[in-house]
């Protein structure tokens, strides 16, 4: 079975539509990537995969539990937002922001999830924490607060907050959209490191090259509909649909 | 034109000979009133020993207590308020917005003068099956001056809070979510200190007016420095002596309190 299932996700903001009946499957380590115009919808369907924004139709299930649901006696109830605390803890998400605790330590945000909601043992996650920054190569920036460093290193720093919850699958939301143009290779080597490594991936990105070297299958978005979607090699270099020709066109 | 340097021309710096007739002007005010307070009638050696007078202490002790009960109150009482003025149950919402409706804009005596007379209008404060207390053993003078003076700063409060907590960036709520932490964890571990810079100085201004506040609490015979002053001065009628006694008490508060503040400032300032 599939490690995210998506089936007619529909969503509204006010008289909006931002997702028009999506329907997505991701395999176990798979590393997918959302493309598409901007206002296709994309962050909004990966936000609603961690939760951060409720479904209006459609379901999706991650690792086979209905996400924002409990299922109980043939019925579906919806969860207290503690609740969803909890199954939020097997998803990590990067955000195009950031949105690191300013008042916080490159360390003290990575271990921030494992001490405070996982409640493990502050010695044993330190050490967790150190091992992470090392992996994504800023054990020296341990002590530094986020506002001490650059944009990419913040990110990450993100990324290993993220990885410290030991998550099934990670989100990314436009991860290197807010990096100036040297910094991005940083957090893109960090992802492709990631991806090597079996994690289940997907990724809002307008990096086309990550995307074809990294990708095991590309969704085209456009207008919150899944216009296209394959490998790499067939939806980047050879788009059947003028909508998808038409983007490319446009960003290679 | 570049020939300047080379010419090697004399500079002559800008002067400002106002700067030195305004310096001179406020120096002269100040030594006139120096001079002044120095030929009034005011018996300067008998400030002292009213300064460390017993009931002078007496009254500075109560109203220290007074102010930091009152101000704890209206912080605790704030966060609250606040929380509910944010919240998405709309009943709560509306009641917060009523309830700083009323506790802001009565006058502060006012609402002082309303506890302590409650009596008058209700012989008995009971919870059905639960208690029953006659209103005037409960009702003291303290309690009045509490409930009046930290009632009407919990509205202001809840207004400094939901500044603050509106002032963190909705980024951090959703990755504190994103690493599964409940909102309470949330409010606690990332979004309340972020806040904290918004709301200590507001709240560090307002203390140092609770604490003149409580001279009000003089009107209902609360035993305050205000209070403590006019009881020293109506057996030996030195009223400017004691109330400088008094005033001197109340600048020694406000400066540590001020430092306070500026300690607190600096904990939760920027990294």
């Amino acid at each position: 079975m599939a490690l995210v299932e998506a089936v007619g996700v529909r969503k509204s903001f006010g008289h909006t539509e931002v997702l028009r009946g999506i329907d997505l499957e991701v395999d176990r380590g798979e590393v997918v990537c959302l493309l598409g115009p901007s206002g296709a919808g994309k962050s909004t369907f990966l936000r609603c995969v961690n939760h951060l924004e409720t479904i209006d139709a459609g379901r999706i299930w991650v690792d086979g539990v209905p996400v924002g649901f409990r299922s109980h006696g043939g019925k579906l109830y919806e969860l207290r937002e503690r609740e969803a605390a909890h199954q939020r803890r097997d998803v990590g998400m990067v955000f195009q922001r950031f949105n690191l605790f300013p008042h916080r330590t490159a360390l003290e945000n990575v271990m921030e999830g494992p001490v405070q909601v996982l409640r493990r043992d502050r010695a044993e996650v330190r050490a967790e924490a150190v091992t992470l920054l090392e992996r994504v190569g800023l054990a020296e920036k341990a002590g530094s607060y986020p506002a001490q460093l650059s944009g990419g290193q913040q990110q990450r720093v993100a990324i290993a907050r993220a990885l410290a919850m030991k998550p099934k699958l990670m989100l990314f939301d436009e991860p290197t959209s807010a990096l100036d143009p040297e910094l991005v290779g940083e957090v893109l080597d960090v992802m492709t490191s990631l991806a090597r490594d079996g994690m289940t991936m997907i990724v809002v990105t307008h990096e086309i090259g990550f995307a074809r070297s990294v990708a095991d299958r590309v969704v085209f978005l456009v207008d919150g509909a899944v216009v296209e979607s394959g490998t790499p090699a067939d939806v980047l270099d050879n788009p059947q649909q003028p909508r998808t020709q038409q983007f490319l066109a446009k960003v290679l | 034109m570049a020939s300047d340097l080379r010419e090697n021309l004399e500079v002559v710096p800008l002067r400002h000979p106002g700067r030195w007739i305004s310096g001179a002007v406020i120096l002269l005010i100040i030594v006139g009133l120096g001079w002044a307070m120095a030929e009034a009638e005011i018996q300067w050696e008998d400030v002292p020993g009213f300064f460390t007078h017993p009931v002078m202490l007496e009254g500075l002790l109560n109203t220290i207590v007074l102010a930091v009960a009152a101000q704890g109150g209206a912080i605790v009482l704030g966060v609250v308020i606040a929380l509910m003025r944010l919240s998405a149950n709309p009943v709560a919402r509306w009641f917060a917005v009523g309830y700083i409706w009323l506790f802001r804009g009565l006058p502060v005596l006012l609402q002082i003068l309303i506890w302590f007379n409650l009596a008058l209008v209700f012989k008995n404060i009971s919870i059905p099956m639960l208690f029953t207390v006659p209103t005037n053993v409960v009702m003291t003078a303290f309690v009045a001056a509490l409930l009046g003076l930290g009632l009407n700063e919990s509205a202001y409060m809840a207004e400094i809070v939901r500044a603050g907590l509106s002032s963190v960036d909705s980024g951090q709520t959703e990755a504190a979510k994103s690493i599964g932490m409940t909102p309470m964890t949330t409010l606690r571990r990332v979004v309340l200190p972020q806040a904290m810079r918004v709301i200590i100085p507001p709240t560090g201004n307002n203390f140092i007016n609770m604490i003149k506040g409580t001279s009000m609490a003089s009107v209902i015979a609360f035993l305050e420095l205000i209070h403590a002053a006019n009881n020293i001065s109506s057996r030996n009628l030195e009223i400017m002596e004691t109330l400088f006694a008094a005033a001197a008490w109340y600048l020694v508060m406000v400066s540590l309190a001020s430092i306070g503040q500026h300690y607190l400032e600096r904990a939760y300032g920027p990294r």
